[in-house]
């Protein structure tokens, strides 16, 4: 045993290093163990090819909680968010179908194709707007166990049907809806062009193994909504120098506040003593003694791997085997000699500065997932693209760009297995449905870094290469994430904690699980 | 000045403080001061030392009438041995003429005949560079250079409105449009934007650098004596010196430094729970102005009014709501908590603030 810490987190991660800089602001002596060189999980940014900078998997930012940014001075640790404002779809009839950061250019935009929906936007954006306000707290809360009659998870449980009481009859039939119903039907309601539907449910589908048609994707849609709530925090927005940057913000602000942090430290076990965790041994065999250990990976590393199973009861176990991660997306990186010129809005335009959205229909997407569902990459994928270089010059040497596509669906379980060979079809398959679009782009592309689910475990050690540390479906959320009993951030183990996006609220660069868990280990109710 | 030149000014605003934004700054007024008496005339009239300004130096200053109120502030520029350029924010020719009487000098507004444009932000030196053979990583803060852009001639200072790292770029009005062009075109690959007043108002306050006519009021406009204000309660103390010959205002503000300002110019940093508190009371989030406000809006300290800000605007990079206001002494020191007004559906409510120093933004890349 070396050294002694009051708390090691094990991985750097975004909501590891949360929990950290929290836990050095009440004054505990903490570690943080990260197994790569740079901290930051699935929030890193690397220079892929020499001069060109990618967020290599998460790689756009809205719902990072204000109260961790005031609690932390992040801005003062270099936090810059800057505006990614627009989107634009290429339509399958040469036209597109724009949305911009002026909402009556945007309904002016969407009036061309549906002059129902342009209206109807207006009143859906309300009610997505009270369905964000109303789910909002509940991401500052601990969730509680309706079954369990302890008096904290009896308070929480009353807090929590005070706050759905107080929506009243008409938003709370709503939120029931968005909770059980597909982001397909639930766009149906609304609106009537396609293509507008198709790019809405989008958000629904993100992460998860399923498709717009499939129930409890609406709710997806709301989580992507969230972060639009707060007017200062602003949609969807992109972190000067990628989203790596964010992860070193809070890393400083950590640092500043008394953690220390070790890259290249990889833990392999968390020792157990009489059932409570004494510190952790990492793979170099260097011990590291702590009265509290936190757990930042996912559910099923967190649970299987950094202890033995055995020191755990079997139902909780059984539990977090079935816990369902089956990551569905790819990412392809791109290096750029030119802009990419889209035949239906061509020439070099403000569209350049927003994100492009390959979703040009419900059957698309849902075609999309049928591919996935027999085990196979989708041949015409869903993307979301940006190019963050146009945002901050800093990405790509001047004249140059970075393209930053996320791709669905890529299953982990491919029918044989991801290989080089099928990994490389993957990436052609994105390539040349977006060169459909944007016909110079295969000429363009200097280099190519071409991620799978599998290529995403291997990096960011993240199961089955899930983006949100296990998907984010209704049985598994709030209480039941990661499962029941123990989504308070506490383990069987005492003195073993998780704050990974395996737990409450789940995933996005949000940090809410993080800040939660540090407060569960302070002894302070969230809030 | 354009409010803006796209119809949304965020991406404007955020050209500033990640990349460059180019703004058209060419309304400022300007004179051409030059004679034997050149430097004897500004020294007379404004409150900074003139005399020990280098030519390719520049400073800013105030000036004032001979009760100490401020009249204006600007830039003066020593170009040549005996040429200097006085940016102004109002019309100044005639109160030139009128230190003037006597001297050996000529004054003669060039606001017309130059042009100025604003290149602000992070990348601003690389644009330069890209268009320019001046050597600008020798070029200091307040300094100038007469140089060219693409062979058109121009003078290029380092300085701004916007407490970043930047440049004014001067020029014959004939060749502004052109190297208003170049630079578009050769800060392209560098994310540079044009820029209006929305995104430059909010930029200027997070670097608590005052505007005339919205946090003070020319002595020459003033109709009452309130109404006006001295260096000292500005936040411009800085420009005005301890030991400096003759001036316009020197006895009256010799007096006040001895006697201490009545008031002050300070920072506020509005409290996020306080005010987010306030909105929930009424069902809402907090509503944040998207651009920077210029109503003059009540401070207080328990049940007392002890100020009021004068502007005001959200941080997107401080990610803090932020005023510029005026205090009564002795409530200025920095770190007093005060209260801000503010109106929530309709309501009169006070948020918690706190008296924060100027500039609230100050990034080292300003003066490196």
């Amino acid at each position: 045993m070396s050294r002694r810490y009051d708390c090691v987190i094990v991985g750097g991660g975004h909501n590891g290093l949360v929990t950290a800089a929290y836990l050095a602001r009440a004054g505990r002596k903490t570690l943080v163990l990260e197994r790569r060189p740079l901290v930051g999980g699935a929030a890193v940014t690397e220079e892929v090819f020499p001069g060109f900078k990618f967020s290599v998997f998460s790689y756009v930012v809205s719902l990072l909680r204000p109260e961790i940014i005031r609690d932390l001075e992040l801005p003062r640790h270099g936090l810059q968010i800057l505006p990614l404002e627009s989107t634009v779809v290429p339509l399958d009839n040469g036209d597109y179908l724009g949305s911009w950061a002026d909402a009556d250019q945007t309904r002016r935009e969407l009036a061309r194709h549906s002059p129902r929906d342009a209206e109807a936007a207006t009143l859906f954006g309300r009610l997505m707007h009270h369905m964000a306000m109303a789910v909002r707290p509940i991401l500052s809360m601990v969730p509680p166990d309706p079954a369990s009659m302890a008096p904290s998870d009896l308070r929480g449980m009353l807090k929590f049907a005070g706050h759905f009481r107080s929506l009243g009859a008409e938003r709370f039939h709503a939120l029931y809806k968005l909770m059980t119903m597909s982001s397909a039907d639930y766009l149906d309601e609304w609106f009537e062009f396609d293509p507008l539907k198709a790019t809405k449910s989008a958000s629904g589908i993100i992460g998860t193994f399923l498709g717009p048609r499939s129930p409890g994707t609406a709710y997806v849609l709301l989580h992507h909504y969230m972060g639009e709530i707060d007017g200062a925090f602003r949609a969807w927005g992109f972190q000067k120098g990628g989203t790596g940057a964010i992860s070193e913000t809070i890393g400083r602000a950590a640092t500043a506040l008394g953690a220390e942090i070790r890259t290249g430290s990889a833990v392999e076990k968390v020792l157990v003593k009489n059932g409570r965790a004494t510190g952790v041994a990492l793979q170099s065999g260097e011990e590291i003694a702590a009265d509290v250990v936190v757990s930042g990976l996912d559910p099923r590393r967190t649970f299987l791997e950094l202890v033995d199973p055995a020191q755990l009861p079997a139902d909780v176990v059984e539990g977090i085997r079935r816990f369902k991660f089956r990551g569905s997306s790819g990412k392809v990186n791109l290096a750029l000699s030119e802009l990419p010129n889209f035949t239906c809005l061509p020439g070099i335009g403000p569209q350049h500065r927003g994100a492009f959205s390959i979703s040009p229909g419900l059957d698309y997407l849902e075609r999309a997932y049928d591919d996935a569902k027999y085990g196979e990459f989708s041949r015409h994928p869903y993307m979301d693209i940006v190019i963050p270089s146009m945002i901050d010059p800093g990405m790509a040497p001047p004249g140059k760009h970075v393209m930053s596509i996320f791709v669905q669906y890529a299953p982990y379980h491919l029918n044989g297995g991801w290989t080089d060979a099928r990994r490389e079809a993957f990436g052609d398959a994105v390539v040349e449905t977006l060169n459909r679009y944007a016909p110079n782009l295969k000429g363009a592309v200097l280099g190519r870094q071409v991620l799978t689910p599998l290529d995403i475990e291997r990096t960011t050690g993240l199961t089955e290469g899930n983006i949100f540390a296990g998907e984010l479906a209704l049985h598994q959320l709030f209480f039941l994430r990661p499962v029941a009993g123990w989504a308070n951030y506490r383990t069987p183990i005492a003195g073993y904690w998780q704050c990974g996006a395996g737990t409450h609220p789940g995933g996005g660069i949000m940090g809410a699980s993080g800040r939660l868990a540090a407060l569960e280990i302070l002894g302070r109710r969230g809030g | 000045m354009a409010s803006a030149y796209e119809l949304v000014h965020d991406r404007e605003y955020a050209a500033i403080r990640n990349a460059a934004a180019l703004f058209d700054v060419s309304p400022l007024y300007k004179y051409l001061i030059s004679g034997p008496d050149a430097a004897r005339l500004l020294d007379r009239m404004v409150t900074r030392d003139v005399t020990r300004c280098r030519v390719g130096q520049v400073l800013y200053t105030s000036w004032c009438d001979r009760h100490g109120k401020v009249i204006d502030d600007g830039t003066v520029s020593r170009l040549s041995e005996g040429v200097y350029r006085l940016t102004s924010a109002e019309p100044n020719l005639r109160w030139l003429s009128l230190n003037g009487a006597g001297m050996d000098v000529q004054v003669e507004e060039v606001s017309a005949r130059v042009g100025a444009l604003a290149l602000q932000g992070p990348l601003s030196r690389a644009i330069l560079e890209q268009v320019s053979p001046a050597n600008f990583s020798a070029l200091k803060y307040f300094r100038l250079v007469e140089t060219t852009i693409r062979e058109m001639p121009v003078t290029i200072s380092r300085t701004g409105y916007t407490g970043d790292l930047g440049y004014e770029i001067w020029v014959p009005a004939g060749h502004a449009v052109p190297v208003w062009d170049a630079l578009l075109e050769a800060g392209m690959p560098y994310g540079i934007t044009p820029a209006g007043i929305w995104a430059l108002d909010m930029a200027r306050i997070e670097a608590g650098l005052i505007m005339l006519d919205v946090d003070y009021h020319s002595s020459h406009h003033a109709l009452i004596e309130a109404q006006k204000s001295s260096p000292f309660e500005l936040g411009l103390e800085w420009t005005v010196p301890a030991e400096k010959g003759p001036y316009n205002g020197r006895a009256a503000l010799g007096a006040e430094r001895l006697r201490g300002p009545a008031w002050r110019f300070v920072g506020l940093a509005v409290d996020w729970v306080s005010l987010e508190a306030l909105y929930a009371e009424a069902g809402l989030p907090p509503q944040l102005p998207a651009t920077a406000w210029r109503v003059s809006t009540p401070v207080y300290q328990g049940s007392t009014q002890i100020g009021y800000a004068s502007s005001g605007c959200w941080s997107p990079i401080l990610k803090q709501y932020l005023a510029l206001a005026h205090l009564r002494a002795p409530h200025f020191a920095a770190g007093t908590e005060v209260e801000l007004e503010v109106t929530v559906e309709h309501q009169r409510l006070r948020a918690a603030a706190r008296v924060t120093e100027l500039p609230f933004f100050n990034p080292d890349r300003k003066k490196a």
